[in-house]
């Protein structure tokens, strides 16, 4: 029997190919792996058709809590994705393509790529985009790694109220590098500036931020960009895409390379992935970007077309002196980060997040008037904000995942001291009924 | 083609969003605000299908040509397997993180702790991480694991250098540099795999690891490889087994078994998962013993009484090196292909993927100089230096291929092959596809020969002629003015 319908030669067929190489079985082909370093076990289960294995699936599938109500974020969101996502991302001409290195028959790929570019571009207000990276919290790390290229010093300034998960990639990226790693510890949910003013110098190669940050406070930045720009550091950005219908974009702010993880645009949750990093910078910076590049160009009778472009940065050129070790990137869910941009357009992005925002903040009210519940931060919040509970957050969370409701992020095990905070998220997709049934559960949960 | 942008008509959506059910909240601070709406396209949503769908006709891909990329293993994807990754879109990777979280969690982590398992089988590890996003991820962790283990013994200042042959993936140095590393580079012998000579001179107690593809880039399996492991340890340097061509040697031997410490695998090379135009990958890494320690957190356990947990507490980590719990979407891509296929199907997997790439090489032969003429795995590297006599160049041969509906092999690499034409056919490939393949390849090696300007104008069937990559260069126009 044919053990796998994936490869489709027949048994004299295969004897054809044989008799051409001049070698009796299949087994011959092997010859050049040493006897002695065969594998002698292979403990595999055996196969099965696509229907069980899809049935396997499914009942691992089943086996985590369905139709959970979320107002956890933390990086990844649950938003709406239009249908047009999947249908457009699924067209196989797509998903079935490799990276565009042979652009005649590339332009599909090649041509949505420099869209994307475009769009990061012009909701970050910088000057170039890269085709992706991993995540959110890779994107942070390569920043860094950027900003360290670009000005030679060796120290990088980490605001504490970056994401925890962020700060902990770019960790593990820069801890053999020999570079020197300051955190500031947060005030109330918002960076201590007087802290960060105590350790800019000019040993500085880049102070990252985080807006919304991890707490869900919007800080302007806009001062604090000059004082990166004075001591000739650069200010790294990790801002959330959604956000930025409404908010006042990096490149207005004074941010020199702004990353994100684009999850939220049209990127299912998929328990973690994938999504997408992105990258942006001011033009200047643009031979050290990590990644590839799409750029536009002619063909040899002059029509538009697009080539991936300045490789010389990268690591099949450059090899070790590479501007990054990335190859394959996540190019198909930049494609769905576009596909959800230009479906929502310029006026919905705008709409989007207002929705967000009016949801969290009509969900803030309410769980603040729950006796003894207090919101932690006194700056405006976009569609996450940090409460403070008369006990302890990670009590509450437990006792409402039971309720089928992820209540929010515990702070505890992320800052100390903060064993009573809670960062919740709301997004466009609960309901004001959701809103609701969630401020009685907590409010039950706080009485127990 | 127009792009989005230039279809834009001010006003016009494409999709339209539910009603508010809540008041509207206060309006942000001004300064807090961007002036201006970020300026993304405004178009219908027909007009968004059409324009997306006309681009997906202007690419070639796997499922409407043959696509014998090397070192890609561009095989065929089941469609099942979209379905299935499908079931999982809803689950929220923070709900595991939750105190408590990993109750409602049990199938996501199940999975990914099952599927750990069936790839340290087929890789001969003791335990793998699946958190690495992508192939050149999974070798930067595995370095850094390496790191992270003579740091442990008190030799992380005396272990300097990794040592890659020169015929190695440009992501093997570039991993190692950001894992602190110099790289030693051994060339490659007339008999096509690293100077054994040259690499027993480049070993000292100072080498941390030695990187190797194997079989290589030139698609040859290494006989010495066990030799050469030996030698790297009794410098106490680790072994290290960039898995990108493990499609050649499933169930035929294991890396671990030859003396490999680390190991990552490209999911979406060898376990069937589509390349989407360039990613997302999954590049899951495979350890010894001796490395456990130092693996990224959170390290999915099972406890004593079968229950999934996350591990966070581990004083020896290297620390996260992606926010959750990798690629998961093409994790259970790769977990339904292993099932689906069992032992027996994962083993005719590489015996049909060695058996068409020898039988490619044997009918090319004659035609074009093989620089490394013996039996090949599931690749082989032909140079096209015969065709550059009469002033064509591989990537003339390509072109000629993309008219003639075949996308084109990997050209120039490796970089050690003039000429580099690589040709990986893969399993799923039927020997009609084939042969037709073959015969195409022959006419334009005859080609070359007799008109060689045909093969220096191609394409000629494609949207676009040969684009010229240094205006590009030049004027890094990488964005749409707006
Ligand atoms: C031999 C080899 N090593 C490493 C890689 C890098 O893998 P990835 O693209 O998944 O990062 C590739 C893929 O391009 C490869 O062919």
């Amino acid at each position: 029997m044919n053990d796998s319908h994936y490869c489709p030669h027949t048994p004299e067929e295969i004897a054809e190919m044989l008799s051409v190489i001049g070698v009796s079985g299949v087994e011959d082909l092997f010859a050049p792996i040493p006897a002695a370093l065969r594998a002698t076990t292979f403990n595999l289960p055996s196969g099965m058709s696509e229907f069980e294995t899809h049935g396997r699936m499914q009942a691992i599938a089943g086996e985590n809590s369905q139709g959970m109500i979320n107002f956890i974020g933390g990086g990844f969101y649950d938003h709406l994705i239009p249908s047009v996502v999947d249908h457009l991302s699924g067209r196989s001409e797509f998903y079935t393509a490799y990276t565009p290195y042979q652009p005649e028959c590339s332009q599909g790929t090649l041509q949505a790529l420099f869209e994307y570019q475009t769009a990061i571009c012009r909701l970050t207000g910088l000057d170039v985009s890269n085709a992706s990276l991993y995540d959110g919290g890779t994107a942070c790390a390569e920043a860094a790694m950027m900003a360290l290229r670009i000005t030679g010093r060796n120290k990088i300034v980490l605001d504490g109220c970056v994401s925890p998960f962020s700060r902990q990639v770019l960790k593990t990226y820069l801890f053999n590098l020999d570079v020197e790693i300051v955190e500031i510890a947060p005030q109330s949910g918002l960076l201590d500036r007087a802290g960060l003013a105590g350790v800019l110098d000019d040993s500085v190669a880049a102070v990252l931020v985080q807006n919304p940050n991890f707490f869900g406070s919007i800080e302007d930045f806009s001062v604090l960009a000059d004082q990166v720009h004075g001591v000739g550091a650069l200010l790294i950005g990790s801002v959330y895409p959604i956000a930025l219908g409404m908010l006042k974009s990096p490149g207005e702010i004074g941010i020199d390379i702004a990353v994100g993880d684009g999850q939220s645009l049209g990127n299912p949750l998929s328990f973690g992935g994938p999504s997408f990093g992105f990258i942006a910078a001011t033009k200047k910076y643009i031979r050290n970007m990590p990644g590839r590049i799409v750029g536009e160009t002619v063909d040899r009778n002059g029509k538009r077309g697009y080539v991936l472009t300045l490789q010389a940065r990268e690591q099949h050129i450059k090899r070790h002196k590479a501007t990054s070790n990335i190859c394959s990137n996540q190019g198909l869910c930049a494609l769905r980060g576009l596909i959800f941009l230009s479906s929502v357009g310029k006026a919905g992005l705008a709409d989007l997040a207002r929705l967000n925002r009016d949801k969290a903040e009509y969900a803030k009210a309410q769980l603040a008037g729950i006796p003894g519940v207090s919101v932690l931060q006194s700056a405006v919040t976009f569609n996450e904000f940090t409460l403070v509970l008369p006990k302890k957050a990670d009590q509450v969370v437990t006792a409402l995942l039971e309720k089928g409701i992820a209540a929010g992020v515990p702070l505890g095990q992320y800052y100390a001291g903060s064993e009573n905070a809670l960062v919740v998220t709301v997004t466009e997709k609960r309901t004001k009924k959701e809103i609701d049934l969630f401020v009685r559960e907590l409010e039950a949960a706080l009485c127990n | 083609m127009q792009l989005i942008y230039e279809q834009s008509v001010p006003g016009r959506r494409g999709v339209k969003l539910p009603a508010s059910d809540v008041p509207a909240a206060p309006a942000l601070p001004t300064p807090l605000l961007r002036k201006e709406a970020a300026g993304l396209a405004e178009v219908s949503e027909l007009d968004l299908v059409r324009h997306f769908t006309n681009l997906s006709r202007r690419n070639f891909s796997v499922d409407t040509n043959f696509y014998p990329l090397g070192s890609c293993t561009m095989k065929y994807n089941a469609k099942v397997l979209e379905n299935s990754a499908a079931l999982f879109a809803t689950f929220h990777p923070m709900t595991a993180l939750l105190p408590g979280g990993v109750d409602f969690c049990q199938g996501t982590l199940g999975m990914l702790h099952d599927l750990g398992l069936l790839l340290a089988e087929i890789t001969g590890m003791d335990e793998v991480t699946t958190q690495p996003l992508a192939g050149a991820h999974g070798e930067m962790t595995g370095i850094m694991l390496i790191a992270a283990y003579h740091a442990a013994k008190g030799n992380r200042a005396k272990k300097k250098y990794v040592v890659v042959p020169d015929s190695s993936h440009g992501t093997n140095p570039a991993s190692a540099a950001i894992a602190g590393y110099e790289i030693i580079t051994v060339p490659t012998a007339p008999y096509g795999d690293m100077d054994l000579e040259l690499f027993k001179k480049a070993m000292t107690d100072e080498v941390a690891a030695v990187m190797m593809t194997c079989p290589n880039t030139l698609g040859l399996f290494n006989p010495h490889i066990k030799e050469i492991s030996d030698i790297a340890h009794s410098h106490d340097a680790l072994m290290y087994y960039d898995g990108a061509n493990l499609n050649a040697i499933m169930g035929k031997v294991k890396p671990g078994d030859v003396g490999f410490d680390v190991i990552h695998v490209n999911l979406h090379k060898t376990f069937g998962t589509p390349h989407g135009g360039g990613g997302p990958g999954s590049g899951p890494v495979g350890v010894k013993k001796a490395l456990i320690p130092f693996l990224p957190q959170p390290r999915i356990v099972k406890d004593a009484a079968g229950i999934l947990q996350l591990e966070t507490t581990n004083p020896g980590t290297i620390g996260r090196t992606a926010n959750f719990f990798g690629n998961f979407g093409v994790m259970a891509k790769a977990y339904a292909y292993i099932i689906m296929l069992g032992g027996k199907g994962l083993i005719r997997v590489s015996e049909q993927a060695v058996l068409n790439a020898n039988y490619i090489k044997e009918r090319l032969k004659p035609y074009y100089d093989l620089p490394y003429d013996m039996t090949c795995m599931h690749e082989c590297v032909f140079s096209a230096s015969k065709q550059l006599a009469h002033g064509v160049h591989a990537i003339d041969i390509a072109k000629f291929l993309i008219d003639r509906g075949y996308h084109p092999p990997t050209v120039y690499f490796p970089m050690i092959v003039k000429e580099a034409i690589m040709i990986e056919p893969t399993e799923t490939e039927s020997k009609a596809t084939m042969d037709a393949f073959i015969e195409v390849m022959i006419e334009a090696a005859k080609t070359a020969e007799s008109n060689p300007q045909a093969l220096l104008d191609a394409p000629l069937t494609m949207p676009i002629s040969r684009l010229d990559e240094t205006k590009a260069a030049r004027e890094q126009n990488v964005c749409c003015a707006w």
